[in-house]
Order: structure tokens, then sequence, then C-alpha cells
């Protein structure tokens, strides 16, 4: 299969039953991406494949021939943080910080696809993914910063 | 205060260092007594839990506790670094590496702050005195003419500053202050203690840099999963370690030692298959078909277990507390109340399964595991593999949640085996199903609470049992039925004034791997004790913060120990208090505190505001690891019996907040942490094997669940208490007698799950 990964070309000729979440984290060694069920039940491994949330530990190998994947790794414009990963810093999202790739995605996902969410839009957006530490508070704010756009990209 | 400074670099710990000239400082570890004279010799001084200043004026900060989304590597550098009057953005974060020089490294037990602000303190204090005096020296005025200030010194008399670099190299050869010698900064000239610092690993977090123990990647390393026996004792009896074989990508399976009781933190068992990637080892351990005999604890059935604890309820009283004639006054009462109270298993679903990485580099082995206790994975590793716990080197990797799972390092075992074998490194992973089926779960308890009253609603008598397998089973089988040290999570320090208390333990044997989770014991017994007193409202006509200051009575500083030695005859024995590992003197149960966050959250909250039909407030208030919160949750229960959580208030009281973010961070954590358990969760056995096994069959609240929280944290000048758990305890019974108030259901057993509709 031939497919990108962060913008780069990427093959690969293994098992194509190998769920994407793997590939990323075993063979590439990008483990920006997190395993926390396997069964696409938390969403912690979620990456973007063509610009839609997407559960890498549900996604095969043998289906990403041809599709852009983004992962957290590839947010960021260089130096330059994408507005939700700044939102999440100045809210202090993050306890253990595990979920929290999979929750900026999920979001960066739903603000492409729905500029101006409402409490509900982001519910549902973001009730595939869970956090045991239960920062749940703190991602409706940030995500709300972005939108009313008092948070834009930049460093940390 | 007294503290024992010393500064190693006098020692010549910095020349084995590579440090031409720098400054070291130790001070002493309070909870282990370790003193800094016994720091060993100069080369493992380099990540010691202390600091060390560079010539250049870069201070490092040894952080001796993990990261598992308390902030605890973010609050206790702020500690010294505000000593120390150092420039945040100039100090290099040093995780510490396991090693008893550093005293205590398990991270549980919400200790981090509260057993070492003062040593933290004192090392950052005694290293700006040093750099004081030192330019003091320089400028040949006295001490008391020069002052620290954002990594410079200045000359009070001539108005010049110097940065730290410029005196670090004579500071090094000063005496570190001593004993009363030792001047910490009052609290106005705190910058960084009582701040809302931004965690140190935030952009990691944010970018997906950072490195929790199912993240560490060595070069040429293996990946292993197991098949372990489902029931606790069980044994593999087959496997067709051919037809894992032939899956591409498995290197090796290999069997695993079997489990001898106790089960402590050894592993399970099993066969482990061993491949290139971790698919690869999943689907392997497929293809195994592995076979278990099931040993002694396939009986452990929950439905009939739970049968048992009521007939231990019922059964004969293991006496812990006795106050009065709790008997006498309960047959003198003109009412009685009494009610049954039940709480399942639970499991920690730490957000990242437990994963450990070895390497074996000739006899050395090196070991990065997300583990709360780096000299736990030595000891429990060590026996393995027939080493000396301090010559294996251990990192705790960062933790994606760990609420005392991750204090059980059997995971790590496996690991350091199967690389022995290898002869490669291996990450020993763990699925969410291993993780789900291989726990050390909460305990699952019945309590039964029965209270005397007078005709006017006075209460004169509580008698509380508790019956539940104790953690104590898992280290020693004779341990049956729940010790002093669970019993004082919040029964033995019943903050009561009646004239007449009990606490009884009933007999409870375990089956299973009962271990610590957030808040431990204290969550089916503030989940008793906080419903109960809203029954005794309910029963009595009052409002329930009025109840709870009417049986705590006046303020005062309550001594478990007062009353036990008064036991009866014959039964029970004595008991003890543990205080969270503290003393009564720095750290009293003291109930003006509690009423003052009882009354703080029922203010914030407006408690006792008239609801719409359906809407409900519910209260508590707990004191645990020394520190003070009370909940007040708010729900909405529809005609179908849906339930709305919109808000939910906090109010603690943990003496001295170092971060005060952080703090409210974790008791917004704590009130997720609180409901998913008191809504959802159960851990089940049927045949000696857990039932649950995904987030599917252990739901957690998502977030459409999850309330805004409002936190109030009260001002103290108290030395600081917990913060990590003590936000647990009260939020379940918040929760149930709000949906009491809402709709005059009285929930007694958990999860709630569909009882609403039902
Ligand atoms: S790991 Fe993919 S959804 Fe949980
Ligand atoms: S921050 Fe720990 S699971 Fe979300």
């Amino acid at each position: 299969m031939d497919f990108k990964v962060n913008g780069q070309a990427v093959s690969f000729d293994g098992d194509g039953e190998m769920p994407l979440l793997w590939f990323l984290r075993d063979i590439k060694g990008m483990t920006g991406t997190k395993f926390g069920c396997g069964a696409g039940l938390c969403g912690a491994c979620t990456v973007h494949v063509d610009g839609i949330a997407t559960r890498s530990c549900q996604t095969f190998m043998a289906d990403v021939e041809g599709a852009n994947i983004t992962t957290i790794e590839g947010m960021a414009d260089g130096d330059t943080l994408h507005a939700l990963q700044i939102a999440w810093a100045e809210n202090d999202v993050p306890q253990c910080g595990y979920c929290q790739s999979g929750q900026i995605m999920q979001a960066a996902a739903l603000l492409k696809e729905n500029p101006n969410p409402t409490d509900d839009d982001i519910d549902t957006a973001m009730y595939g993914n869970i956090c045991r530490c239960g920062t749940y508070q703190r991602i409706k704010k940030a995500i709300r910063d972005v939108v009313e756009g008092k948070v834009t990209g930049g460093m940390l | 205060m007294s503290f024992q400074l010393d500064n190693i670099s006098r020692r010549g710990a910095l020349k084995t260092m590579g440090v031409a000239s720098g400054l070291v400082i130790a001070s002493p570890i309070f909870a282990s007594g370790l003193r800094a004279e016994a720091m060993g010799t100069a080369g493992e001084l380099v990540n010691s839990a202390y600091l060390s200043i560079d010539p250049d004026g870069t201070v490092h900060i040894y952080i001796h506790r993990v990261e598992m989304g308390q902030g605890s590597r973010t609050g206790l550098p702020q500690i010294i670094a505000d000593e120390l009057e150092a420039d945040w953005s100039r100090i290099v974060f040093e995780p510490a590496y396991g090693d008893t020089k550093f005293g205590d490294q398990n991270t549980d037990g919400s200790t981090s702050i509260r057993k070492f602000y003062d040593a933290y303190r004192a090392a950052g204090a005694g290293a700006r005195q040093m750099l004081e005096q030192a330019a003091a020296n320089h400028w040949g005025v006295a001490a008391s003419d020069v002052e620290a200030k954002a990594h410079k010194v200045h000359n009070k008399i001539t108005g010049q500053s110097e940065d730290f670099s410029a005196f670090v190299s004579a500071a090094a050869k000063l005496e570190a202050p001593k004993g009363d010698a030792l001047k910490l900064k009052s609290k106005p000239n705190w910058d960084l203690i009582g701040k809302p610092v931004r965690n140190i690993y935030m952009k990691e977090f944010v970018t997906g840099s950072s490195v929790f123990g199912q993240d560490v990647m060595r070069e040429g390393m293996l990946f292993a999963v197991a098949a372990r026996p489902p029931v606790v004792g069980g044994k593999i009896t087959a496997y067709d370690k051919e037809a894992a074989m032939a899956v591409s990508g498995v290197v090796d399976v290999v069997e695993l030692p079997a489990l001898e009781l106790p089960a402590v933190f050894k592993p399970l068992g099993g066969v482990a298959v061993l491949a290139t990637n971790t698919w690869a080892a999943m689907k392997g351990r497929d293809a195994l078909n592995a076979q278990f005999e099931a040993g002694d604890n396939a009986s452990y059935n929950s439905d009939q277990y739970e049968q048992g604890l009521w007939s231990a309820i019922d059964g004969k009283d293991i006496t812990h507390l006795n106050r009065g004639d709790v008997t006498a006054a309960l047959e003198n009462a003109e009412k009685t109340l009494t009610a049954d109270y039940y709480v399942p298993h639970q499991h920690h679903m730490t957000m990242e399964p437990p994963a450990a990485t070895a390497e074996w580099q000739g006899d050395d082995l090196k070991m990065w595991v997300c583990c709360q206790d780096p000299q736990s994975v030595q000891q429990s590793v060590a026996p393995f593999v027939d080493k000396k716990p301090e010559d294996i080197y251990v990192e705790a990797t960062l933790l994606g949640g760990a609420f005392g799972r991750k204090s059980k390092p059997d995971f790590a075992v496996e690991a350091a085996i199967l690389a022995k074998h290898a002869g490669k490194p291996v990450k020993m992973v763990w699925t969410r199903e291993d993780d789900v089926h291989h726990g050390y779960y909460h305990t699952v308890a019945a309590q039964r609470v029965t209270a005397g009253l007078t005709a006017d609603g006075e209460v004169t008598a509580w008698k509380h049992k508790a019956a539940y397998p104790s953690i104590g089973a898992t280290f020693n089988p004779a341990a049956n039925s729940p010790g002093s040290f669970e019993l004082g999570l919040g029964l033995l320090d019943l903050p009561f004034e009646m004239p007449n208390l009990r606490v009884d333990a009933g007999d409870a044997k375990a089956h299973a791997r009962i271990g610590w989770m957030r808040s431990v014991a204290n969550i089916q017994q503030a989940f008793a004790a906080g419903s109960f007193v809203d029954e005794l409202a309910h029963e009595t006509g009052k409002n329930t913060v009025d109840m709870w200051l009417d049986l705590i009575g006046s303020d005062r500083k309550i001594n478990p120990t007062d009353d036990m030695p008064n036991l009866l005859p014959g039964e029970g024995r004595r008991s003890s208090y543990g205080n969270y590992g503290e003393s009564l003197e720095r750290h009293p149960v003291d109930t003006a505190r509690l009423k003052a966050v009882l009354r703080k959250v029922a203010d914030m909250s407006g408690y006792g505001r008239k609801m719409p039909k359906g809407w409900g407030l519910g209260i508590s208030v707990h004191r645990s690891f020394v520190s003070y919160v009370a909940s007040v949750v708010e729900v909405q229960v529809t005609e179908d019996g849906g339930l709305n959580i919109p808000r939910a208030w906090m109010a603690v009281d943990c003496g001295v907040a170092v971060n005060p973010d952080r703090v409210k961070a974790q008791m917004e954590g704590a009130v997720v942490f609180g409901l998913s358990h008191a809504l959802h969760g159960e851990i089940s056995f049927k045949g000696g094997a857990v039932e649950q096994s995904n987030f599917d069959s252990y739901p957690m609240c998502r977030i459409d669940e999850a309330p805004t929280v409002e936190t109030a944290i009260i001002a103290s000048d108290s030395v600081p208490g917990g913060v990590g758990e003590p936000g647990v305890p009260p939020v379940a019974p918040a929760l149930t007698n709000a949906i009491f108030a809402a709709t005059g259901k009285r929930i007694r057993r958990l999860p709630v799950r569909d009882q609403l509709s039902a």
C-alpha cells in the first residue's frame, strides 16, 4: 500500500489486516497516536484519514491505499501549533495527557466540518473520546475558545 | 523547623558528575528519615531528589515522584524554585530513577506534596542562603545586606545585582545552613507556591511527543502479549505453540512462571507471545488457543458472594472502635433507623493499559515502566531474574493514569523475564482486555448502619459494620476481614460527637487480587456514611447540612484511638488509627475544617434552594488523606428515569494549595471519577473470572455525562494535605442524595445504572 502520513509518502507491504494504529506506533515509531482499547470504544487512537476523524485501531492497512493520514505529530506547522493545541495549553486541559492526542484530533475534525458547533454538537462529536482523568469540562472550554476566536495557533 | 541540609558539592560529588564547580544541595527526606549524610557515594547524586546548580546558573531539580496526571512533577519543583528564587525558565527538570537513596518514591496515597513540602522548601531555601552568603562575602557586606530575587543576588547597599552564576562556585564551598539558620520565605513573598504554574509536560502532551509506558521504543525490541489464567491461582494446561509461531512476525512463545499465592506483585503465569510488532503478538496469542485449569478461586461468583457478605454482616462483630454502649443505647432509643449499602468491585481502568519495557545489556537490566514506584519494580523484579533490587535500573515513564493500579508491577516482572529469555529488549504490552481481566480490584463491600434516635430526632448512637475482602489478603491469605488500615479510611475517624459509636468488621475472604484504588476504602465507607446522614436528615425532617453539623458537633480535634482501648470484653481486638501516615499533631482530625468546607459548598451551590420538579441537590462531606472535601451534585431525573447531571460544586481544604489550578483539576477529575463508578462501575466474577472486558462492559462517564464543576479552595496556612484522592469519596453519596431529593428514590447499592428506570 502507498499512502501519506503527515504529508510524507509511505509504503507498506505487510499484513493488510494490521490496524493502522500498530503500523503508526510499532512500524513507524510514531507513538503520539495512543492505544486505549483496540476496539473503537475510547478514541485514544484517533487520526484523520482524508480529513475525517478515524479510529486507527479499527482501520485496516489494506484500506489506507492512497489515503492522506494526519496524526497528532502532524498538527503543528513547524513551531506553530494548531489553535486547539494552544487552547489546550491555555486551559490546562491535560491531566495525565494520555487521551489528549485523540481528543485534539477529534476536536480538529469537528471544527473543520463545523466551525461553529453548539454545546450539543461538541458533546456529540466528542462522545467517543473517553478521558479517564475527567478533563471534559476543560476540553469543552478549549474548543469554545477556538470557536470564539479567543485563541489562535502559535508557539508554546 | 529543624532541617539538616548538606552541601554535597563539598564532598567531591561534582567531580564525579563532570561539573567543575557547581552547587549541590541535599535535604533530608522526612518520610523515610533518610539523612543527607546517608546519600552514598558522590557519583549517585546526579539524580537525587534535590537540586544542583551548574556554574552557568542552570538549576537542575531532581523530581523523585512520578507524574500520572496529579501534577506532582510540576508542584514539587514549584516549591524548590520558589524558595531558591530561581527563574522557572532556567530550570532543567530531571525525573529520578528508582533508588532507595531518594527515600519513599511510591507515588501513592496522595503523598507527594504533603510528605515532601518541607524537604523541597528546605532544599531551595538552603541553596538560596548559600548563594546570598557567597555574594555577601564577595561584596564584603553582611548577609542581611543582600537578597536573592529572580535568579539574581541584589546588594541592598550598593544597588548592584549579579546573576546566580556569579556565585555558584563560591557558594559550593560553603556550609549548608542548618537548624534555625535555615530561613524559609514567608508567604507574602511566595512567587510560585500558590500559583497556577503550567504543567512542565504541556507541550509534549499537546504535540503527542510525551513518552508513556506504552510508548517506549528500543532498538531491535520485541513486543509481547500474554495469555494469562483468567482465575487467580489458575494454571495453563495446554496451548498450540506451532499455530502461534506460524503467525507472520511471531518470534517466540514463552511460558511465564506459574503464580504461587499470595499474589503480591508476582506475575499471574500463562504464556507470552513475542513478535516484531504488537499486532502480530496479539494474533499469535489468539492462535495459541490457550487452556487453563482454574484452581480454588473458581468458586468465586459475585451473586453468591454477596449473600455471604450479608451473612457476615448478620454474624459475629469484630469491633475496632467503641465509644459508650451502642447496644444499650440502641435498645433504649425511642426510634432506630437501619440501612444496608452495597458497593461492587471497581477497576482502575487507567486510560493507558499497563506496559513495561526491559533490556538486558550483558548482566545489566534496564527498565522503563509506567510505574508509581520504581523501587517497588526493583524489588518485585529482582527475585525473578536473580538480581539485587539495587542493581536494576528502573525509570518511571509518564503514566497514562494510574489510580493505584500501577503501583502493582506484576507486568514489569513479566517484561524482565521475557527480555532475559529473548536476549533482546522486550515491551510487555497489556491490552485493555488484559487490564480488565487481570486487575487488582477495588473491593466489594457490604455495610449496615444503625442509628438510635430520641423522640425529638437527636441521634444518640451510630453502629457501623462493614464486611469486605481486605487488601491485606493480596499479601497474606490470613487477612480475612477489613483491617484497621482500611476502616481507618473514614470509619474509625467518623467525625461524630454522639455518646455511643461503634465500628465493627465482619469476616470476608478474598478470591481475587484486591488492591487499592483512588481513595481506597473511603469509596464505600464515605458512600455509606454520607448516604446515612442524608437518610437521618430525611427521617428527622432536617436539612442535611444541619444534620451533618449536629452530628459533628463542637469544633475539636478528634483522636480516634481514645475510643479504641474501650473494647467489649471477649469481643474484638485492639485497633489502631493510621491517619494516612501522618501524626495527629501535624494533621489533626479537625471538625472545624470539616464544617467549614461543608458550609462553603452549601453556600456556593445554594444548597436548600427550591428546585423544579424532577430536580435535586445532594450534599456530602469527607476527610481523607488529611484533606477536607465537600461536594454538591445537581441532578435532573426525567419521567422515564433519564439522568442529567448539569453541575457539581466542590469545596476543598487541603492546607496550602501549592498549585491551585492542579488542585481544581483534581477536584474536577474526582467528580468524573466518582460519578463513573457510582453510575456505571461494576466488576463481577463468574467461576472466578471477571465478566467485563472493555469500555463497553465497564463504561466510564463520557463528555455528555460530565457536569460543569465549580471548585472553591479554602485559603489556609496549614501544611499541605493530599489532593489526588480526597475529592472522590463525597461524590457518590452527593449524587445518590441528589437523586433522592429529585425522586424520593434511595439508592443504597452502586452502581446506579438502570435503577432509575426500573
Ligand atoms: S484505541 Fe482505538 S478507539 Fe480505543
Ligand atoms: S488526561 Fe488522562 S485520560 Fe484524559
